[in-house]
Formats: C-alpha cells, structure tokens, sequence
C-alpha cells in the first residue's frame, strides 16, 4: 500500500505550484475580485503550461497532453488549494466538445471545440422528453431532410443552461422505419430561431435551471449531424476516457460532511452545541463511516485505473453511493434545523442566507441526486445486471438491440 | 500511488483460501458449528505451519514481520468462509506481548505462539453498570501480582495455554493456564463458529507486560480491525449466497433474480458492503504506517462494517424466503458470525463516539 504520488509526481506538483505562484491570483488582486479577463487570460497560461484541457489537440485549443491521471489529479489539488479557476464546466466542454472529437467531422472540430472550451460558445442538451426519460430511447422528437436542412419537430426537457445558451446538441428520430435505438441521429442546432421556443420549469427550490423546449419546424443544416444518420444513440453513450476523475465524487461528499459538521456546531440542543449530544456525535460518525468509505474505495478504483485493469461492480456503485451520502446528510441537517427546517430558504439561488434555514435547499437538491443522470432505482438495476449478473429485465431486453 | 494488495499479498490470500476451501469446506464448518468443541486441532496447526499465526511477528522470534495488513487478509478470507475457530484473538495476545513484554516474556512464549504449538486470548471485557466495559480506561481487574475477580466475552478461552489480560491502570498481564484460582466457564453464544467463555480469577498469579498500558489501546486497534475484515469477508459472502440463490431458485417459471423488487434489494446489498474493502484496508495501512491517524481509522471501520454485516446478513436470510430461516442453510452461519464483530471489542456507537472524540469534533 502506497498512497504517496512518488518523487517524480511531487516534482510534477513542485512546478505547478511554481506556476501557480507566478499566475494567481493576478497581481495586486484577491482571488475572488478576479475579472472576467484575468480569469481568461489566467485559463490561456494554463493551457499553455499543459495544466488545463489536457486531452484537448492544440489546434483546438487545448494543452494535448498524454494522459496522466495522477498529474490530474496532482493539478486538481494544487488548483484546488489556491482556488485557481479550472477548466470551464457545462455540457459545451464536458459532453460537446470530447463527442465531436470522437465522432465530428473536421468542419465540426474547427467550428465548434475550441469556442466551446473557451465559453464562446454555451451549449445545452436536448435528451430528454415527456415520454423519454429513463427509457430514453424511446425519444419522438423528429428531425426530416428537407431542402438540404434538417426540419425538427417535438419537445425536450430537463435542458439546463438554457438562459445563456448558443447551441443544442439533441438526440432526435431521423429515421423512423429503422428500430428504437437506431433510428436516432445526434444532431447540432442553433438556440435563436423560429422554431425554437424555450419555457423555463420552476422547481421545488424555486430555481429554474431547467427548461422545456419545443421544436415547431426548427431548422438546421443538413451536415451539422454528428456520426451517421441513426448512429446517434453510440455516439452520445461515447465518452472519452482521458483522464478519469476518480476521487472528485468523494471528495464532494468529504466536503459536505465538513458543512453538516459546521452545522452541528452552530446548532443548538438544550443551550449547548448540538455536536456535543451523543446522539448527534454517534450520528455523524455514521456517516463519516460512509464518506470515509467512498473515500477509500476511490484510492482502490484510482489504482486499477493507473494498472489499466476495470474497478467491476466498484465503479457502478458510486452515483448511488454518493446520493445515499447526500441524502443521510440532509436527514440529519434537518433535524439539526428543528423548526427552522420550515422556513423558506430565502434569497435565491441557494446559499446566500445568513440563516441554517439554507439547509433546506440542500435537502431538496439531495433529492434532485436521487433523480438526475439516471435515477437510483435505473442505478439498482444496472448494478444488479451487469455487476451481479442477474438477469435482464424482460422488457427492456426486448429493445435492447441498438 | 498503489491502493491495492501486492501480488505477496494476493499470494498469501490465495494460499489461506485454498488451504481452508480444502481442510474446512461448508460441510466442516457445519459439522464444527454443531460440534462441543468448536474447532478443528488440524485447521488451526495447518495455519501454525503455514504461518499464518506469526505473520505480524518479528522473524528471529518465528514471525514472517510482516504487519496488519496481512493479518486483515486472512481475517476476510476467514469471515468469507465463516471458518469456525481461534484467529484474531491469538494474534493480537502475540502482538501484546511482543509489543509490551519483556525479552523473557517474548522469548517464552513467541516462538511458541508464532507456530501455534501455544494458544492465547485475550480478556479483556467486564461487565459495568452501563454495559460492557471493553476499553483499557474502564478495566478494574486488580493490578496487584495477584487477580481476583472475571473476565467476560473471552474468544476461546477453554483449552488455551495462555490469557493476555487487561488490568486497572489500562495495563496487561499474562496468565498461564493451570494457574492457582483460574476457572472457564462456557457462554452460550449465538455465533457457534467462534466461541465466548467467561474467566474467573481468585488470588491468580498474572505476570505483568511492562509496556502493557503502552500498547493496550494499539492491541485493541488490532482487533478492530480484524473484526472489520472478517466482517467484510462475511458480508461479501452473504451477497454472493443471496445473488446464487436468486439465479437458481425459479417461481413463476422464471428465475426470481429477474424480478425487480429482489434485484433492488440485491443491489443495496452490494452498495452497503462492496465498497468496504478500502475502509478495511485503510485502517490497517494506518494502522502499520499512519500512527497518528491509526486508532480514528480503526473505530471508524469497525463500527461501520459492524452494522453493514448485520444488516446485509439480515437481508441475505430474508432473500432466501423459508429455507434461510431453517437450521440446515448455511446463511445463518454468517447472521450469527455478524453478531459476533457486532458486538465483540464493542458495539459500532462506542466506537462512533470515540472516533468523534478522536477527530476533534
């Protein structure tokens, strides 16, 4: 057992942190008064010194590094720590752009990575549908080739960064004589036109991060599909494995263990801190002895990911995991709360009231995990089947076939 | 950067496996469970010859110096086996006495122990008005040269030739079976594949560790550890057992593993306990080279593998509908085994509060 990164990687971290010393925050300024030009020309430097978009090809605007998941993760602590701004986050950097390095054509790569990496671009995406959503694949939205333009029509929701965004990429019928799964194309589509109307969802915290969005003979060109017509449905299951973050999920989950700890110490029981109860110490330790876990099983799925060997059932279990972390913390911060869990957060978005009432937004959101990127019930059949080895359920291995 | 056991390791894992899937398959452990004495003289001298005993032990008293952490492989191995018998309690009695004792002490009784020849446990619980008094601070056993007084929750005290005993002032002492005043009586425990007795001292002659107090509270880490490791191996074996039993048993016409609600509850099962193994690895990392964070790790992976054993173990019995409630099912081997790392060395809330304590919160 070794968990030290060797004399070599803490030289690799020593130069980080020299450049970092150098490059942030800029001079004269707190890092939190960064303006948007100085974060930018910050990001510019880090690319250029290989930290950021490592798996990016320069040409593209990226640093086209080899990949190297214990550099990674040695650039993500030292980030860290000083709180250096890291490659941008959304569905333009993280989904878009490492799709259309897969599957784009040329045309494609030099209009759309490098602005979409660099925030030119915001995109969003079109998955989801009223009548699609776990079952995704049964998506009716249809796209049509007329005139050389693609002519959609139907409806996606759940589509989050709608206020600010450019571009979609969407999942759409393109063929309809073909099966489920292959009648489907991913294709590329401006936000600002006719056809597109956009109707944002209020959600239980009172946020609206997401949205519907209705296609009334929107249009877009005929080569702005990504892969083959009816490859839609292997080109958006396709994700580059660069650099694999193996222990951000837990390190979140470390991270909102520290609030709820936060949280016991300010909260009250009979006038003393409610971290003194033995009942609160007992239970906060129980759930330490989840996030420790998660902890833990992250430094064995990082070591077979450096051996190139698969971490099995291991990495399957990690979404459900860190959602029964979330979802322990919210229960145990309420009842911290006491009457206080029945006022309205106030102030949106989430976390800038001065009361613990903010709480509340995390036990809503905590519910939101349980749903999001695949709820915990499609999580418990997927560990089930293809880590346990059940079998199949019958109905959805009937339409199994891509 | 390499979390994962070395292919020693793994070596060693597979040997100790292949070793008890031979000399103590399901239909010994069986046999043993409903057995008077509780455990085969044949398994536990092969682990003497392999080493198994003295992995921990330094090499010029018969030990392979090597640390926990192998200890904590054999310990999963055995909790995945349910294998009937002394282990933990032995290795910590040797580590106590190689870490406190003087040379005489180790020179006498090391070899000894390292090949089995000699067995040891430790005593170490008391009864309390408030429960069992399992730590060092709490003990009340006389610290003369002479004991007076019991000891409860001894792991196989009947037939051994040697008790490391904890004593008021958190010290240790030794004391030899056969000595003047010293009795065992048998406890009727649940898990039959490790047995409890309970030791009564009268004017006892015990044979101080002259570092006792210094290392009382590393011996019982130990065995939190191992606690946690059989505990482990255990829940593993549980979710194995209840996955085959669903891919075999039919009703309906089909397998009942394709029915939702069975492969949900086979699924949490696995999210409780697959994951465990790093928490349990951890702990004996620290445990061998992160001192400052040994004792928080320990009690942190005790009481959570604690629970999660029981917990998975319950559900595995339920998942097996009527026969996992009958006699003859193996499940129940490992129902009876959680309640064992349950409760031995102390429930998972005592460990809670002082892992609470010890990280400052």
């Amino acid at each position: 057992m070794d968990l030290g990164y060797g004399t070599e990687y803490e030289a690799c971290r020593e130069q980080v942190r020299v450049f970092l010393r150098a490059q942030w925050p800029p001079r004269e300024t707190n890092a939190e008064d960064a303006t948007a030009e100085q974060i930018q020309s910050f990001r510019r430097a880090a690319v250029d010194a290989g930290y950021l978009y490592r798996n990016i090809p320069r040409r593209f605007g990226g640093s086209e590094q080899e990949a190297d998941i214990l550099a990674a993760q040695i650039i993500r602590e030292e980030f860290g720590t000083v709180r250096a701004p890291m490659e941008l986050t959304g569905q333009g950097p993280q989904m878009l752009a490492p799709t259309l390095l897969e599957w784009g054509t040329d045309w494609q790569k030099d209009h759309f990575v490098r602005k979409a990496i660099e925030g030119e671009h915001i995109w969003c995406q079109g998955y989801s549908e009223p009548g699609a959503g776990s079952d995704l694949a049964s998506l009716r939205t249809t796209g049509e080739l007329r005139d050389g333009e693609w002519v959609l029509n139907g409806q996606k929701i759940w589509t989050t960064h709608w206020k600010r965004a450019h571009y979609m990429f969407a999942l759409v019928r393109t063929e309809p004589e073909a099966g489920k799964h292959a009648g489907i194309s991913y294709l590329l589509l401006k936000m600002d036109q006719p056809g597109v109307e956009v109707r944002p969802l209020k959600q239980i915290t009172g946020d609206s991060e997401f949205a519907e969005v209705f296609f009334n003979d929107a249009r877009t060109p005929a080569d702005w599909i990504v892969g083959e017509r009816g490859a839609g449905w292997t080109v958006s299951r396709s994700l580059l494995r660069h650099e694999r973050n193996m222990i951000g999920s837990a390190n979140r989950s470390a991270g909102l263990f520290r609030s709820l700890l936060r949280l016991a110490r300010s909260a009250q029981i009979d006038g003393r801190p409610a971290v003194e109860d033995r009942q609160v110490r007992e239970a906060l330790a129980a759930i330490h002895g989840y996030v420790e876990t998660q902890r833990c099983s992250s430094y064995v799925q990082l070591t077979r990911e450096l051996q190139g060997r698969d971490s099995e059932t291991l990495s399957l279990l990690n979404k459900i995991s860190d959602t029964n972390i979330g979802q322990q913390v919210s229960l145990l911060a309420h009842r911290l709360l006491g009457a206080e869990s029945a006022l309205a957060p106030r102030g949106q978005p989430a976390g800038r009231t001065s009361g613990n009432e903010k709480w509340m937004n995390q036990f809503m959101g905590s519910l939101g995990m349980a749903i999001a990127g695949g709820t915990s019930n499609i999580q418990r059949n997927i560990i089930a089947e293809r880590g346990l080895g059940l079998p199949r359920d019958a109905a959805a291995a009937r339409d199994e076939k891509p | 950067m390499n979390f994962d056991l070395s292919d020693e390791q793994r070596l060693l894992e597979e040997t100790v496996d292949k070793f008890l899937a031979t000399e103590c398959a399901m239909p010994r452990v069986r046999e043993l469970f409903d057995d008077d004495a509780g455990f085969d003289e044949a398994v536990w001298h092969g682990l003497g010859e392999m080493g198994v005993l003295g992995l921990h032990l330094p090499e010029d008293v018969g030990g392979a110096g090597l640390e926990l952490l192998e200890l904590a492989v054999v310990a999963e191995i055995m909790g995945r086996r349910a294998t009937p018998g002394p282990f933990f309690e032995h290795v910590l009695a040797a580590m106590a006495i190689d870490r406190a004792g003087s040379e005489a002490q180790r020179e006498q009784w090391l070899p000894r122990l390292a090949s089995g020849e000699a067995r040891a446990t430790i005593a170490v619980a008391e009864g309390g008005a408030s429960g069992e008094c399992w730590r060092p601070e709490q003990w009340q056993l006389g610290d003369g040269s002479a004991l007076s007084g019991e000891k409860r929750f001894v792991p196989h005290a009947l037939g051994a030739d040697l008790f490391v005993v904890g004593l008021r002032g958190g010290g240790l002492g030794l004391v030899e079976s056969g000595a003047p005043g010293l009795a065992t009586q048998r406890l009727e425990g649940l898990d039959r594949t490790r047995r409890l007795d309970c030791v009564t001292f009268e004017e006892t002659p015990c044979d101080r560790l002259p570092r006792g107090a210094e290392v009382a509270t590393q011996v019982l880490d130990a065995g939190l550890v191992l606690l946690a490791a059989d505990a482990h191996g255990g829940g593993m074996a549980c979710v194995d057992a209840a996955v085959e039993y669903a891919k075999t048993r039919e009703q309906f016409g089909v397998k009942i593993g394709s029915f939702q609600a069975l492969k949900h509850q086979l699924a949490d099962m696995a999210v409780e306990i697959h994951p465990t193994r790093g928490l349990v690895w951890y702990a004996a990392h620290a445990f061998d080279h992160l001192p400052e964070e040994a004792s928080a790790a320990a009690a942190t992976a005790k009481a959570h593998l604690g629970d999660r054993f029981v917990d998975v173990a319950r559900r595995t019995i339920e998942a097996h509908g009527g026969i996992g409630y009958t006699w003859e099912c193996d499940v129940q081997f490992w129902l009876k085994r959680s309640l064992f790392d349950w409760a031995i060395l102390g429930d998972p809330n005592l460990h809670r509060r002082r892992a609470a304590d010890l990280l400052g919160w």
